[in-house]
């Protein structure tokens, strides 16, 4: 299954860093989430892209997570070469893990 | 209790505007404020004021300000926005213009002046660099704009002053909202709570259709109801900082639980410490309720005290970046996209361009997510995009000819080249004292 089936994701930037946050459809699948997605499994899903750290932070009021990544995004979005400068896409590549 | 309205004119420089004039006339507001400056805008502003000393304000300025301003009159509603960029005196003075074509007698106009700390520049060189850690003199491009994020205090003032258009240069975001709010519900600055509080409401409302169902479509997965009639967001805010978020009825899109979880979290890094010159705020434990179709209740933010510091945003000349692209159908389209970078990076090669840094992509197999190009199969077209970084503008421009001569040179079909140089005006951050800082109100008035 992929993480697309059960929740969604929208990503921001700042400079080189991206924020992509994920939020499950039903809370029940909160904790499945927080034990399966976590911030070493998600580097290893980026590592095309990130040189740096990635973070991971929990909004449990809304049941979300919140991933930082680190030198993400080619120099970002003042200076990448990236046709996707901002990296709007990642959101759609984090979805498309499979748990 | 009393109760403010704010609605959501723009959520970037170059937004839609009939939703802002929508919500002016149909969505009972107070105020509406329109978010206009990216993180490199006002560099890019500085630079046209350099070239005519009466310019440098957002460019739709007079296209906004046509249609909402005389709307925003008749139905009593204050307008706080940013597109005064790096000429916040000269926007204001375009806004009194068009105000007088219109006899709005009486209206009041605000321009927020301070955020520009370019002349003080000298005094700085030997801070860091936040995204580098190198000191500030061993930037390497020439500075053309340093603006601090400054908060709300500018804004309350002019707000106190009477007026009716408040036009700024760099604030924080969120500040554009936050402010009347403040100046509202007479909040005190060192209420950490209510600062945090208002400043999870500005966070929701800035990017505008964001939260009432733009960036979030996803067909059969997360349906949105007419999203090419999307409607843009406002909140009704009580003495509390709680808030309900909405908006017209009749708009398209939907404001649900969802819509607004996904724009509480972005951009905002660590949630228990967001980062503002208003105050940290504190997202962790905030929640959504849906009340009714279209009505979010979001409460739960709260705050802690501001730094010392203003971040400023430094505009430098950065490099140029030389870019083409061509594209391929058919049976075997992917062989030939590969034969033609191939071509491309021989062709750099050869003719010795040095770049600092270049890209290969085949739009449609790896340009978004960077994965190897050899793991997937030949789809019905593809397009190739070439793209390097040099401190030559004439480097750069081989770029894209090398891209181009595959017409005639290249691989068999071909079609559809582009090619471009663009000068990137690059942007870097350093951490000022606050004390360093006074933001300034002068006001113009309608006769």
């Amino acid at each position: 299954m992929k993480l697309w089936e059960i929740a969604h994701s929208r990503t921001g930037d700042k400079g080189n860093i991206s924020n992509i946050s994920l939020i499950v459809y039903n809370p029940e699948d909160y904790e499945t989430v927080k034990e399966k997605v976590t911030a070493e499994v998600v580097k290893e899903h980026f590592k095309h892209f990130v040189q740096g750290d990635v973070r991971r932070y929990e909004l449990p009021g809304i049941q979300a997570l919140n991933f930082v990544m680190y030198g993400a995004l080619g120099g970002g979005v003042t200076r990448s070469l990236a046709m996707d400068k901002h990296g709007k896409a990642l959101s759609s590549f984090l979805l498309d893990l499979e748990l | 209790m009393k109760k403010i309205r704010i609605g959501s004119g723009a959520g970037y420089a170059g937004d839609r505007l009939e939703p802002s004039i929508e919500l002016i006339k149909k969505g009972n507001i107070d105020y509406i404020c329109y978010e206009c400056l990216a993180e490199r805008t006002i560099a890019i502003a500085q630079q046209n004021k350099l070239k005519d000393p009466s310019k440098g304000y957002n460019e739709l300025l007079e296209y906004r300000m046509e249609k909402a301003l005389p709307t925003a009159f008749k139905h009593g509603v204050k307008i706080i926005t940013n597109m005064g960029a790096a000429n916040p005196e000269s926007a204001a003075e375009v806004v009194r213009t068009i105000a007088m074509k219109y006899n709005l007698k009486g209206l009041k106009i605000a321009a927020v002046t301070g955020d520009n700390v370019y002349d003080n520049l000298n005094q700085y060189m030997d801070l860091e660099i936040w995204e580098t850690g190198q000191k500030l003199k061993e930037l390497d491009g020439e500075i053309i704009s340093a603006n601090a994020y400054l908060g709300i205090d500018g804004i309350v003032e002019a707000l106190r002053q009477g007026a009716d258009v408040v036009l700024t240069g760099r604030v924080s975001d969120p500040a554009l909202f936050l402010a009347p709010l403040v100046y509202e519900f007479d909040w005190s600055t060192d209420d950490y709570d209510k600062m945090g509080k208002g400043t999870l409401i500005g966070h929701l409302l800035e990017c505008a259709g964001q939260i009432t169902g733009g960036y979030y479509a996803d067909p059969g997965k997360k349906d949105v109801n007419e999203l090419w009639n999307l409607g843009f967001p406002l909140a009704e805010v009580d003495e509390e900082g709680n808030a309900l978020i909405t908006k017209v009825q009749g708009t398209g899109g939907r404001v649900i639980v969802d819509t607004c979880k996904e724009q509480i979290v972005y951009e905002i890094h660590d949630p228990e410490n967001y980062l503002t010159p208003d105050c940290i705020a504190d997202f962790s434990h905030v929640r959504v309720k849906q009340i009714a179709d279209d009505v979010v209740h979001v409460s739960g933010a709260t705050g802690k005290q501001k730094t010392d510091h203003y971040k400023v945003s430094l505009g430098y000349k950065d490099c140029f970046i030389g870019e083409g692209e061509i594209s391929y159908g058919g049976p075997n389209c992917l062989e030939r996209a590969k034969l033609a970078l191939d071509i491309v990076k021989k062709r750099l090669a050869i003719q010795n361009v040095v770049l600092d840094e270049e890209r290969y992509d085949i739009i449609g197999i790896n340009s978004l997510f960077n994965d190897n190009q050899d793991q997937y199969q030949s789809p019905r077209e593809v397009r190739i995009r070439v793209a390097g970084r040099t401190k030559s503008k004439a480097d750069a421009i081989k770029v894209g000819n090398e891209v181009e001569t595959l017409y005639t040179n290249g691989p068999a079909g071909g079609g559809g080249a582009t090619k471009g140089v663009s000068e990137i005006i690059s942007v870097a951050s350093i951490l000022i004292p606050k004390e360093d800082i006074t933001s300034h109100v002068v006001i113009k008035e309608v006769l």
